[in-house]
């Protein structure tokens, strides 16, 4: 017999070594989250997928699942410090969806969507950043960066080229290049490359793109991230 | 002409009249006016007092991202922004457009067209002519209309709603759409969508027609006030075709000057600078344009509906040509000059695209899959189109790295900045020179603006060069100091 936890009153199975999110989104259960993605090892860093376990509150991405867990993750507390969190992430850079290419497409404004966020709430930050089209093909705006680290992270375990980084420290973060003009042209990364493929946001984009998909047939006009991530259907 | 009431020689101690906000137009606009005690003009001026910016922001922005960044520029005519800076960029990609893309870019913009002109007609202009320019205010709107005029109003906000529906078909939205991409469209149109437009297309060339024989009617009814309210001459400016058709959404620039005489025709419009020239003046956000080679006295110009249709040869579809040619009888066979005349140019114009819209829609290249084309890239865009309200240049240059470096708009309403004041001043000269002012005399100031359609959010997109002149006035109205700032930054006290 499989070991089990609850989520949110509801037994969710786990393999040995699974994290609470692994099994959460094994048994089509959606706990928000941005700079997670299975495909990578967890990082714990945008808090998005906090949930209580038994009485405390923790990554879900990075705790592994115990039998018997009792965890709570949709309830309002959560999903308002979720939705915060968000907010938060919105001013701190230059998020101007009516004007990006990733609307539609774009994780951080489906969260957005899925949180029921309906304004920035808190006042813009508006800070300087800048944008590196120096590459051929990709680019570079910094003004969408999240600092989730998947372009970093796929660039080192999956593209073997250590591409991206972060450089600075708190509200003086920024995503930096690994070439010595700090230029993105001047490193060896290619348009085929994970990193390139793999940001949440557009922060990361194929040049020349911008908007060949219709309003309508992007990923999520029909769907929500909670869909797309559990495979579940419409809502 | 009225130059002399741009400033006048000696503002102290004169009354100041404001209106504040002008209504019914988009966008944010006041006029002021300055009176002596025997309530005489001696300063009449139309200022637009938004402050946008898009030709600063935009730069470092990556070209392909540029018709949709612009677009918000207004939300009244979108489409015109998406499609005149798209066209600046088939330049920068070198595409030469593929049939398909083509025509639906062209069903976007005569559903665009079409719902801007219903939007100004019914709900901006309608109650002034029918109600009366200076009838009681509290019933001079739309609402007012809807009471009266049921039928009428359920035309207006019917024929917009279709014209919206194209856009909303070919783009994906109603405002804001992203049909438009460099060197193409990103959608077809399908045939289901296509059947949903052919429905009732037959029933909005009807309304078209009925709109037609309305401004037809008030206007003939009233024709000696029509033609003289606000009557000043100037030249006029338009896209044409090739052979001299009028075209919305390509062509080459035409210009005649007052007398109806050819200044330039079939000007290829990437080189318009060598055409029109912008100048700046210290009380307005908006430039004042001119025709180079006649001089900013004689140079200003009018664009949109009246223009169009006083310089274009034919109009090829058959109905608004002959509406066409009716409006041409009327006016002596000339150009007409008379300002409430874009009114009746404007309904013509918004059967021609309903007739457009009928003939497209039986085009099967729409059903087609072709899309996107591309060339050899270069590094300069100009993108030229002829938007509810006149003609639009869009202006780009991009780096090697594809981004943004300098950016330069004109749109319709900054063409129209000199010919508004104009009829300001002509008005303010004509009706409330050494009048007793009144609520209905200040409004046909507004009819004199509202004639032309203004978009005073699309007209104020500068940043950074803009000068600036700011009088301080004492209690008496005396200029006790003033600070200019020069359009190249510099503060002169």
């Amino acid at each position: 017999m499989s070991k089990t936890i609850t989520i949110d009153g509801l037994t969710v199975p786990f393999r040995e070594g699974q994290t609470i999110m692994d099994a959460a989104l094994s048994a089509g259960v959606y706990i928000p989250h941005l700079c997670h993605n299975p495909e990578f090892k967890p990082h714990g860093s945008c808090k998005l997928c906090t949930v209580n376990v038994n009485g405390r509150n923790v990554a879900s991405c990075t705790l592994p699942a115990v039998e018997g867990q009792q965890v709570l993750s949709d309830i309002a507390e959560l999903n308002a410090e979720r939705l915060a969190l968000t907010q938060m992430l919105f001013v701190e850079g230059n998020h101007l969806c009516p004007a990006c290419e990733k609307s539609g497409n774009c994780q951080l404004q489906a969260v957005a969507y899925y949180l029921g966020m309906m304004s920035p709430h808190y006042n813009h930050f508006y800070p300087q950043r800048e944008a590196d089209a120096s590459h051929p093909d990709v680019m570079l705006d910094r003004n969408r960066c999240i600092y989730c680290e998947l372009c970093v992270r796929a660039s080192r375990e999956v593209d073997g080229k250590n591409v991206f980084g972060l450089s600075g420290r708190g509200i003086k973060t920024i995503l930096a290049v690994n070439s010595a003009s700090g230029l993105l042209g001047d490193t060896d990364l290619a348009v085929t490359d994970k990193a390139v493929q793999v940001c949440p946001t557009g922060a990361i984009l194929v040049k020349r793109r911008g908007f060949t998909v219709p309003i309508g047939q992007r990923v999520f006009d029909h769907l929500t991230i909670k869909d797309l991530q559990t495979g579940g259907g419409h809502e | 002409m009225t130059f002399e009431l741009e400033t006048a020689a000696n503002p102290e101690g004169l009354k100041r009249i404001v209106i504040e906000p002008v209504t019914r137009v988009e966008g944010h606009g006041k006029v002021t006016l300055l009176l002596d005690d025997d309530n005489r003009v001696h300063q009449a001026r139309f200022h637009i007092v938004e402050f946008r910016g898009f030709e600063k922001f935009i730069q470092g922005r990556p070209y392909w991202e540029v018709p949709v960044i612009v677009q918000r520029l207004c939300g009244i005519c979108p489409v015109s922004h998406n499609l005149g800076a798209a066209k600046a960029m088939d330049m920068i990609v070198g595409a030469k457009l593929t049939p398909t893309a083509e025509k639906l870019r062209r069903l976007m913009h005569l559903g665009q067209v079409l719902q801007s002109h219903a939007l100004h007609f019914y709900y901006l202009a309608s109650p002034d002519l029918l109600f009366g320019f200076d009838s009681d205010v509290a019933r001079r709107n739309i609402v007012g209309v809807a009471a009266a005029y049921p039928g009428v109003a359920r035309q207006g906000v019917a024929l917009r709603k279709y014209g919206q529906e194209i856009i909303r078909i070919t783009s994906g939205k109603r405002v804001h759409g992203t049909g438009a991409i460099p060197g193409g469209v990103n959608k077809n149109l399908s045939p289901q969508e296509r059947d949903v437009l052919l429905k009732d297309i037959d029933q909005v060339i009807a309304w078209s027609r009925d709109a037609v024989e309305l401004i037809k009617k008030i206007y003939c009814g009233q024709a000696d006030f029509y033609n003289g309210f606000g009557y000043f001459k100037s030249c006029f400016m338009s896209l044409v075709r090739e052979d001299g058709a009028l075209d919305l959404y390509h062509g080459g620039l035409r210009a005649m000057d007052e007398l109806g005489q050819t200044i330039f025709d079939h000007v290829d419009y990437s080189h318009y600078w060598d055409y029109v020239h912008e100048e700046v003046k210290p009380w307005s956000y908006m430039k004042f344009p001119f025709i180079r080679s006649k001089g900013r006295e004689e140079g200003w110009y009018r664009v949109g509906p009246l223009a169009r249709i006083n310089n274009c040869d034919f109009i090829p579809t058959p109905l608004a040509e002959a509406e066409r040619k009716t409006f041409k009888v009327f006016g002596g066979g000339s150009a007409t000059q008379a300002t409430l005349a874009y009114h009746w140019a404007r309904m013509i114009e918004m059967l021609h695209c309903a007739e457009g819209i009928r003939e497209l829609l039986h085009d099967n290249d729409l059903l087609g899959s072709d899309l996107v084309s591309r060339g050899e890239r270069a590094l300069r865009g100009v993108g030229v189109i002829e938007a509810p309200r006149g003609t639009l240049i869009h202006h780009y240059h991009i780096n090697e790295n594809e981004l943004i470096v300098r950016a330069n708009l004109i749109v319709s309403t900054t063409h129209n900045n000199q010919a508004m004041n104009e009829a300001v001043r002509q008005v303010a000269l004509q009706y409330l020179d050494g009048q007793t002012l009144t609520e209905g005399l200040l409004n046909y100031i507004e009819v004199a603006i509202r004639a032309f359609d203004p978009c005073l959010s699309c007209a104020t997109h500068a940043v950074g060069k803009m000068p600036l002149e700011v009088d301080l006035v004492d209690a008496g109205g005396n200029i006790i100091d003033r600070l200019n700032k020069t359009s190249d930054g510099r503060c002169d006290a």
